[in-house]
């Protein structure tokens, strides 16, 4: 294994790794114990020729179980993937972006206010001040950010205003071609914004993606003011590909000095936030997920078990782990650089995320 | 003397180029490498810009009106020829170094394959243009007062008239494999409009160069963005300029077919229709019928893809396959050099496959094969070559015959005059062999044809005091009513 930054205490390192050795045992114990576990992994248990309760020990051995293929969670029953330990508790049911066809599933009764609490904490006054309202400029409907972000400013003590945006629209304009349509569906997104914006609702905080922020501040700039000007301290900002340059782009001309947290993620890992960017830093921007809730790995294109050295480009493999979903190895369709951990987050990131060279052109990006 | 083993001569210096925004260099922390088109070896690193960017910068389009029409468009005029100058013969600033005139060509061959003759031959076409602004001008204008361009209004014959600029800048997006394209943005400045110039990614070049004598020769810098990048940076500024220019294949031209913001250019299919009273002399046109095919590589929507006749057509196709099979590639420097290099992997594999599937049609074949030595695709290093190709087809019916491929490439094709025009589809430029007054009131009827020419004028032989695809004026300007009365007392 490659060293890792000097800023973080071997020991806070491998404190983490044991936090996470430990949390992987509950989790499996959990999904794999008839009583509490899914039907899927219960059923999938049988095939697997070993007992994961038995023989898990840690991270490492969750290679066992192979890539997580990501289809298994597209169509029914949805009941397969709720485990039995939720049993009576209100079931959420959210679908991942702007795919069409029959969209996959992730299941939910406490995770995403449980990962948004986590975050929300390490948030500064400053930039999100507490009893602030918000503006969700995002993608609306079946998506786990939309009650993400709203449970994120109601944790904080605000209120949360929303847009409608299907996201699913936005990839059907992009893919006919229909670039009037699509311009006119974003006015048609920003002008809601605005509405929202100007009415008075002491807004302070926003989650947007970056195209929906650059359109927004352009559109803030026609009128003669700006995204700070109108009050936005703090953006939360993700939802696609976020590149050094746009950040810049984004710090130098679109903010206005409000202060922007970039965050990684989806609805089948939760969310990754930035580890603190600017010009400090050639405004390179590295996402550390929550763990011991979720893993990134950055692996080897050819050899997916094999982590990449530090600084080394790899394909970006997810890890789940949570007593309401388990996903263990899931290859995402993004590549990025590994990184070391850092004081806040003493475990692996991952920077410059951008899709995955093996998919990258049959990809079609939106807002979201 | 130079063999026929293919040599290239790599510049040894590697230039930085920036993003331009309205004249001022941008450095971007997104960087491509130009690279040299058969060894792969880094030339020029060029900041690539993103969408925002340019959405951002066009909110001062105006601007660059604004500094342009400080400036008399007579004065503009003199200044556009002085760039011309400056173009051919001064070294200018490229990025964060210099180029000699030298230095272009040979950069601009190395990244695009072109030869370095025809790099020669397209900067002339450039600096012509420029020098003869004032003739160019007047002819697309048809001989408007100027100052109307700039006031917006005038008299003409007693008439009041009006000429409302649509647009502040115009935006193009270049392509990366012909660079006499840049002719046509050429006389932009000079009618006080600026410039949104998204270059091709092989050829950087030629916009930087000639922004670089445009400032040297007084033109306002705030008239002039340059914005490399990708799809979403030629998206943004097609989005983002009210007129645009976008240079492309079918199916570009038929995304943007009817948008009254964007004029697509793409095949010319372009073709030489010779008719029955002067077919039994087509040797008397041979020279011609080369030049139109094989001239600038087969590159431009101007060379002719199809030679249609209604008899001799087999010996029309071997006399031609007969000349350009002494056509074959050499280095890019060599004097002779006429046949340019696919620089992007595959395309010429699959043209070549194509054309393969097009001969399994009863009827045709590949003329030139008996006379070349091997395949028609070529590879060298990172690169390929299509050995020039004449096709034989017996029937209009056959789909080669409407084919255009970017190489010299045409298919001779057998026809009844009667059916030619019925048949030949939509054409940028027809050269007409006739005498016949009948057929000569056709071709001129037809709508179908662009550009005509009627007589020996090879279709590669552009006139440049006449508008190429639509007349940009037009494009940029609209004639509308106007008038005025004195306002009481």
């Amino acid at each position: 294994m490659s060293s890792v930054s000097l800023e973080v205490p071997a020991a806070r390192v491998a404190a983490a790794r044991e936090a996470l050795d430990a949390w992987v045992r509950e989790v499996v114990d959990w999904h794999f114990d008839p009583a509490t576990g899914c039907p899927f992994w219960l059923e999938r248990a049988k095939t697997l020729g070993w007992d994961p309760r038995r023989e898990v020990k840690g991270f490492d051995d969750l290679r066992r179980f192979g890539e997580f293929d990501d289809e298994w969670l597209r169509g029914g029953p949805v009941q397969r993937w709720v485990p039995r330990g939720m049993a009576g508790k209100p079931v959420y049911v959210f679908e991942t972006g702007g795919t069409t066809g029959t969209p996959k599933t992730r299941i939910n009764c406490e995770d995403f206010r449980i990962d948004y609490e986590i975050f929300a904490d390490t948030m500064s006054e400053e930039h999100f001040p507490k009893g602030a309202n918000w503006l969700m400029l995002g993608p609306s409907g079946p998506r786990r950010l939309r009650l993400a972000v709203e449970h994120l400013a109601q944790y904080r003590g605000g209120i949360c205003f929303c847009v409608d945006l299907d996201p699913r629209w936005v990839i059907k304009l992009i893919k006919k071609g229909w670039s009037e349509h699509l311009q006119a569906y974003k006015d048609h997104v920003i002008d809601q914004g605005i509405t929202i914006l100007q009415a008075n609702h002491d807004i302070r905080c926003m989650f947007t993606t970056p195209k929906l922020l650059e359109a927004l501040a352009l559109r803030l700039e026609s009128m003669g003011t700006s995204i700070r000007k109108i009050g936005i301290q703090g953006v939360f900002c993700g939802g696609t590909e976020f590149t050094p340059q746009w950040n810049r782009f984004a710090h130098e001309e679109l903010l206005d000095g409000a202060y922007m947290i970039p965050m990684y993620g989806n609805t089948l890992m939760g969310l990754a936030p930035s580890a603190p960017t600017g010009p400090h830093n050639n405004y390179k921007i590295a996402y550390y997920p929550p763990q011991p809730r979720a893993a990134i790995e950055v692996v080897d294109f050819d050899d997916p078990n094999r982590i990449v050295d530090y600084g080394q480009t790899g394909r970006v493999k997810l890890t789940t782990l949570t007593k309401e979903f388990f996903m263990p190895g899931f290859l995402e369709r993004d590549e990025g650089e590994r990184e070391a951990p850092y004081d806040r987050a003493p475990w692996d990131g991952v920077s410059g995320v951008r899709p995955y060279r093996g998919f990258a052109s049959t990809t079609t990006v939106g807002v979201y | 003397m130079r063999d026929t083993n293919l040599e290239f001569c790599i510049p040894n210096c590697m230039i930085s180029i920036p993003v331009l925004r309205w004249g001022q260099p941008y450095t971007s922390m997104d960087v491509d490498e130009v690279v040299h088109f058969s060894t792969g070896e880094p030339i020029a690193r060029v900041s690539r810009a993103n969408g925002g960017l340019i959405h951002k910068d066009m909110r001062k389009a105006q601007r660059a009106r604004d500094a342009l029409r400080t400036v008399p468009i007579d004065e503009l005029i003199d200044r556009a020829g002085r760039a011309g100058e400056l173009y051919m013969s001064a070294t200018l600033p490229m990025g964060d170094g210099t180029q000699t005139p030298d230095e272009f060509v040979h950069a601009q061959s190395a990244s695009t394959g072109l030869p370095e003759t025809l790099c020669r031959a397209n900067m002339k076409k450039n600096a012509f243009v420029l020098a003869r602004m004032r003739d160019i001008l007047t002819a697309l204008t048809r001989g408007l007062a100027l100052d109307v361009l700039t006031k917006g209004h005038g008299e003409e014959r007693h008439v009041p008239i009006s000429y409302q600029a649509q647009s502040p800048v115009l935006g193009l997006v270049l392509p990366s494999n012909s660079p006499g394209v840049h002719v046509l943005w050429m006389p932009i400045i000079p009618m006080q409009i600026g410039l949104v110039l998204k270059p091709g990614p092989q050829e950087p070049w030629t916009p930087f160069r000639m922004a670089a004598a445009f400032f040297e020769a007084g033109i306002p810098r705030e008239a002039i963005s340059i914005y490399p990048g990708e799809a979403d940076v030629g998206a943004a500024v097609l989005d983002s300029c009210p007129r645009s220019l976008i240079f492309g294949g079918q199916p570009t031209v038929d995304r943007y077919k009817g948008n009254p913001r964007v004029q697509a250019h793409g095949p010319g299919f372009s073709k030489i229709l010779i008719g029955d009273d002067q077919v039994d002399q087509w040797e008397q046109y041979l020279d011609m019928m080369v030049e139109s095919v094989a001239v600038n590589s087969g590159r431009g929507c101007i060379n002719a893809s199809g030679i249609w006749a209604s008899r001799h057509t087999r010996d029309i196709a071997d006399a031609i396959a007969t000349r350009l099979a002494a056509v074959k590639p050499l280095p890019p420097d060599h004097p002779e050099a006429a046949l340019a290099a696919f620089t992007v992997p595959g395309v010429a594999a699959a043209i070549s496959q194509s054309i393969d599937a097009d001969l399994k049609t009863p009827g045709v074949t590949d003329v030139t094969a008996k006379y070349r030595q091997g395949e028609r695709l070529v590879p060298h290093g990172r690169a390929d070559y299509l050995l020039p190709t004449v096709i034989h087809a017996d029937s209009p019916e056959a789909p080669v015959a409407k084919k255009e491929f970017m190489f010299p490439f045409v298919t001779v094709v057998e026809c009844p005059q009667e059916k030619m025009l019925e048949s030949i589809g939509p054409t940028l430029v027809c050269t007409a062999i006739t005498c016949n007054e009948t057929f000569r009131r056709q071709l001129l009827d037809a709508v179908h044809i662009d550009r005509l020419n009627l007589g020996p004028v090879p279709t590669s032989r552009l006139n440049w005091l006449q508008p190429h695809e639509g007349n940009i004026v037009e494009f940029l300007f609209r004639a509308r009513a106007f008038q005025t009365a004195p306002l009481g007392a």
